[in-house]
């Protein structure tokens, strides 16, 4: 049995949160159905509320206080993500997007990512397709083809009596697992390693291509 | 004065980014004109209170003003006697290295070889385009234009073809270096290893500003720069040339900093209505309070980052007015600086560098004989054809016409 670590990032403002409800439930599953295929999980989960203040003075001076720094190492070394965001004024929310922002552009490149997201009604369910999912084309993460939506009626019975919230956070969860499978665990790259920044074997003749001819 | 100046092992200075900020206490906003003047009188005072350093940075959009620092740091050197003038940072991306050769060799003569320079990439991102470049070349065209800069001020000489800018043929940057030695050259970055990587392949010195990021940031960068100075066979990673930066405030008591920097803090560019100041100065080296709490902050730093040759410490920025610069200079120049300098040089290794001087460079290059002085040959244009247009070069045979053809190589 080998080990993946999920990050899970819950964008919900509120306490309890059915922002975190969806999360929850997609690890969940997402733990369910890589057990079937022998992969034992780990899980850090974080809700961005705790980092607010942290994600607004990285906005203004540049640089991470020492706790959200820790946490986006956690979630940038993680092997996949789950994201669930609620949705305001037909979009991910601003404390969302402003913690996607103070992330290194190349961060997420090749990552698998399960996008949920969550509001009154299931008016708002594209979203994900519209605001979401292009959000992490262009970070070139690899965003699994189903964004699992949750409206409010979904948590009780007059929610999608035929595609029910449970089959869709299961379809969801498979399509992670099996890109999670499918990947071997992520080997954290140390950027002040030589090997990475130059490339293995090379020196600082090659940043100068022809000129110090080598 | 004397006291202060007897241990060559580190240099203590100030630096400046040129901003024009409202002092958010009294409303005034200086003109470009007083500012100017005030930097000038705030550089000559650094040099009264016994610092040794002042480091200019470049900006090319308002509301700063030093947009061509060697003039600046030309009339500085010219009203002091002591204080090195160097830059914090130069932009080796836009401008043209051979003007940096030319410019920088030209401060070195006049301020009698009063200056280094620091490098950087910039952090204003039309300045790219406004001077021709793409930012998202930054790191390349740092990386090539050094090389250019290097070789500018080592070969007379010079054949060069690259990607950035327009090839050279047969190019010499006048004056040569002072002495022909060329001005100490400190790369300043936050966050590119690459940066670290280039100070440590050419044997140069390594400036972390130490200022917006935490502490942790830094010794990842020092460190490297230092393991791979030694990789590049320069010395050992504690003989690598760091710098640090800093910022303080002080006064008697500690709670009376606190109070009378908070607005400007609280209103600075960069990190104004951030975080907090408390915040603030427990992630960063901003120090705010009594010069014994300055004292320990910075005396601390060698065990973060080893011994090191220079800091320079950030005190004009975010309005301050000229007279309380130029008390926390006195404070600087009086309690704390004295304190450092004894300090930092006890149990320091014998065989970690000095700080870089003109007399120490020279001294390594030439020992006891003498150093250089360029002189050159009437030009006939053989600066094209042979190895040098100087009188201490030997012409090739046949390189001339007429009578020195027929002399003796």
């Amino acid at each position: 049995m080998s080990t993946r670590r999920i990050a899970v990032i819950s964008a919900g403002l509120s306490n309890p949160s059915s922002t975190r409800m969806l999360a929850d439930r997609l690890l969940a599953a997402t733990a369910r159905e890589l057990a079937e295929r022998d992969i034992e999980i780990t899980a850090d989960v974080f809700e961005l509320r705790d980092y607010a203040h942290d994600i607004t003075n990285n906005l203004l001076t540049g640089f991470a206080p020492s706790a959200l720094e820790t946490m986006i190492n956690t979630v940038v070394s993680a092997d996949a993500l789950i994201v669930v965001t609620p949705i305001f004024s037909t979009s991910y929310s601003g404390l969302f997007k402003s913690f996607i922002d103070v992330l290194d552009p190349d961060a997420l490149r090749g990552k698998p990512v399960l996008i949920g997201a969550n509001a009154g009604t299931a008016r708002h369910s594209l979203a994900i397709d519209y605001a979401i999912r292009p959000l992490f084309a262009y970070l070139h993460a690899d965003a699994v083809s189903t964004g699992v939506f949750a409206a409010s009626a979904d948590w009780g019975g007059s929610g999608d009596q035929v595609a029910t919230l449970s089959s869709r956070v299961d379809k969801g969860a498979r399509e992670l697992a099996e890109a999670i499978a499918r990947r071997s665990p992520v080997v954290d790259a140390d950027p002040f390693d030589p090997a990475n920044y130059l490339g293995e074997g090379r020196s600082f003749g090659h940043l100068l291509g022809g000129l110090a001819g080598e | 004065m004397s006291e202060n100046t007897t241990w060559p092992g580190m240099q203590f200075g100030i630096f400046t980014v040129s901003d024009i900020t409202q002092d958010p206490v009294s409303g005034h906003t200086p003109s470009e004109a007083e500012r100017i003047r005030n930097t000038i009188t705030i550089a000559k005072h650094a040099e009264e209170v016994g610092l040794d350093v002042f480091a200019l940075g470049e900006h090319h959009n308002p509301p700063f003003w030093s947009s061509s620092p060697t003039t600046t740091l030309a009339a500085i050197a010219a009203q002091t006697e002591r204080l090195l003038v160097s830059t914090a940072t130069t932009l080796i991306t836009t401008n043209d290295p051979v003007k940096i050769a030319e410019d920088f060799a030209m401060l070195q003569h006049v301020s009698n070889g009063r200056t280094d320079i620091m490098l950087g990439r910039g952090n204003t991102g039309p300045v790219y385009p406004w001077f021709g470049k793409d930012i998202r070349q930054g790191l390349p065209i740092a990386l090539e234009n050094y090389a250019l800069l290097h070789k500018l001020w080592r070969e007379d000489v010079v054949d060069w073809e690259g990607k950035f800018r327009t090839p050279l043929q047969g190019f010499t940057a006048t004056p040569r270096p002072l002495d022909g030695v060329p001005p100490f050259v400190w790369h300043g970055s936050i966050r590119t290893p690459e940066v670290a990587e280039q100070a440590a392949y050419y044997g140069d010195g390594f400036f972390a500003n130490n200022i917006f990021w935490p502490a942790e940031h830094y010794q990842r960068l020092i460190a490297l720069y230092r393991q791979r100075y030694a990789h590049y066979g320069h010395g050992t990673p504690e003989q690598a040339i760091v710098g640090l930066g800093g910022q303080v405030f002080m006064r008697a008591n500690s709670q009376d900093a606190v109070n009378e920097f908070r607005p400007y803090f609280d209103n600075a560019p960069v990190y104004g209505h951030g975080p907090s100041m408390e915040d603030f100065t427990q992630m960063t080296p901003l120090t705010v309070g009594s010069s014994q709490q300055v004292i320990d902050r910075y005396a601390g730093m060698r065990d973060l980052f080893g011994d090191y040759q220079r800091q320079l410490f950030l005190m004009d920025h975010a309005g301050l007015p000229l007279k309380i610069v130029l008390e926390q200079l006195d404070i600087l120049g009086g309690e704390v600086v004295p304190v450092l300098r004894k300090e930092l040089a006890k149990n320091r290794p014998a065989d970690v560098p000095d700080a870089p001087t003109h007399e120490n460079l020279v001294r390594k290059t030439y020992g006891d004989a003498e150093p250089r002085q360029a002189t050159p040959r009437a030009n006939r244009g053989d600066n094209l054809t042979s190895g040098s247009p100087y009188q201490d070069t030997p012409q090739p045979v046949g390189s001339a016409f007429g009578a020195a053809a027929t002399r003796s190589a």
